[in-house]
């Protein structure tokens, strides 16, 4: 069958995995094409080293980038204000060619995929 | 006076010397032509008479950090000294494709593009050095990009002092209220670098967080 791999990874699977490990394993997975959908996100520092990582990939023939669709972090939550921890968010990343937002808002987000 | 208050003081003292000399640096970010060279070249032409560098409509101009040192700012009889980096646009993308409609050869647009790559590595590396940072959105746009979300998320996790700015009020179709729904918890102000348009707003802004 043809068609777009999807990979659903779930937070106890992200919270086993160092920073380097997830990065790694989510570049690689969009680079063959896949999209990945990560439960828990990932922290801003990672995701500034996700981008540097895109960056020094990018061979301007096959690979172009990545799209990446999350929301931004709630801030000031009462716990996370105490213990300075805060909740990673629902994450997709794709190829820059195969996934494309349409709508990003605060509460919604809306994208296509190209086959 | 205790031992201790009186190393206490020496140590204040000495620590606010330091403080002095050390200006700080603040980052001018945000996503590729959003107006951060248009701004630094408004703020250096208003405080230092010259120019930070060029501008143009083809993203990715600034490919290169530029940093310009000693820029003394004056508000209400109040001055304050900042070096100020501008940095080249931050993308998770750069396809050279996108360049070839502004009429550059595929070979230009292929060096760009590679430059743009190099250009965000660098832009991500100043965030660790910086003191505070000047976050240029192009209000006619989606607030709501990665881009904008990943520098506001490190910025807050660095805990530095942040302005955002929302740039070109000038076009009929900007809405500045947009960004400041977007990021309630921080301070937005409305300029047009192209026009000067609110510019004074901007300055005594960067007086009260950076002086
Ligand atoms: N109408 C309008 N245009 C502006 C304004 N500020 C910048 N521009 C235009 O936007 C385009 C990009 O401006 P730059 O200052 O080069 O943007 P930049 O953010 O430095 O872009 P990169 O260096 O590519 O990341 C240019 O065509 C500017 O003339 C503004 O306030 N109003
Ligand atoms: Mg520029």
């Amino acid at each position: 069958m043809e068609g777009v791999q999807l990979n659903l990874i779930s937070k106890e699977k992200l919270e086993k995995m160092s920073s380097m490990e997830k990065l790694r394993m989510i570049l690689d997975e969009v680079k063959s094409g896949t999209i990945v959908v990560l439960e828990s996100g990932l922290t801003p520092e990672e995701e500034a080293k996700l981008i540097e990582l895109t960056m020094l990939e990018i061979d301007h023939e096959n690979f172009v980038g990545i799209e990446v669709e999350t929301y931004p972090q709630k801030s000031g939550g009462f716990f996370s204000k105490l213990f300075g921890k805060k909740e990673g968010r629902l994450t997709v990343i794709g190829p820059a060619n195969k996934l494309k937002t349409l709508v990003k808002r605060d509460d919604l987000i809306k994208a296509l995929v190209k086959p | 006076m205790s031992l201790i208050l009186r190393i206490k003081k020496k140590f204040s003292v000495i620590f606010k010397f330091l403080k002095k000399k050390n200006r700080m640096k603040i980052g001018i970010y945000g996503p590729p032509n959003a107006g951060k060279t248009t701004l630094a070249n408004r703020i250096l032409r208003d405080w230092a008479g010259d120019v930070m560098g060029s501008v143009s409509e083809i993203p990715h101009e600034t490919r290169r950090a530029r940093l310009r040192e000693g820029v003394t700012i004056e508000v209400d009889g109040k001055s304050v000294t900042i070096d100020i980096v501008d940095t080249p646009g931050l993308a998770t993308k750069i396809d050279f494709h996108d360049f070839l409609k502004y009429g550059l050869s595929e070979e230009e647009a292929k060096r760009r593009a590679k430059e743009a790559t190099e250009g965000v590595i660098e832009a991500i590396k100043w965030l660790d050095d910086l003191d505070g940072v000047i976050l240029v959105m192009d209000a006619t746009e989606d607030p709501f990009t990665q881009v904008n979300i990943t520098i506001v998320g490190n910025i807050e996790a660095r805990n530095l002092p942040l302005i955002i700015v929302a740039n070109k009020i000038d076009l009929p179709n900007a809405s500045p209220a947009r960004i400041k729904a977007a990021f309630p918890q921080h301070t937005v102000v409305p300029i047009s670098a192209l026009k000067g348009l609110n510019i004074d707003t901007l300055y005594r802004c960067i007086a009260e967080k950076f002086g």
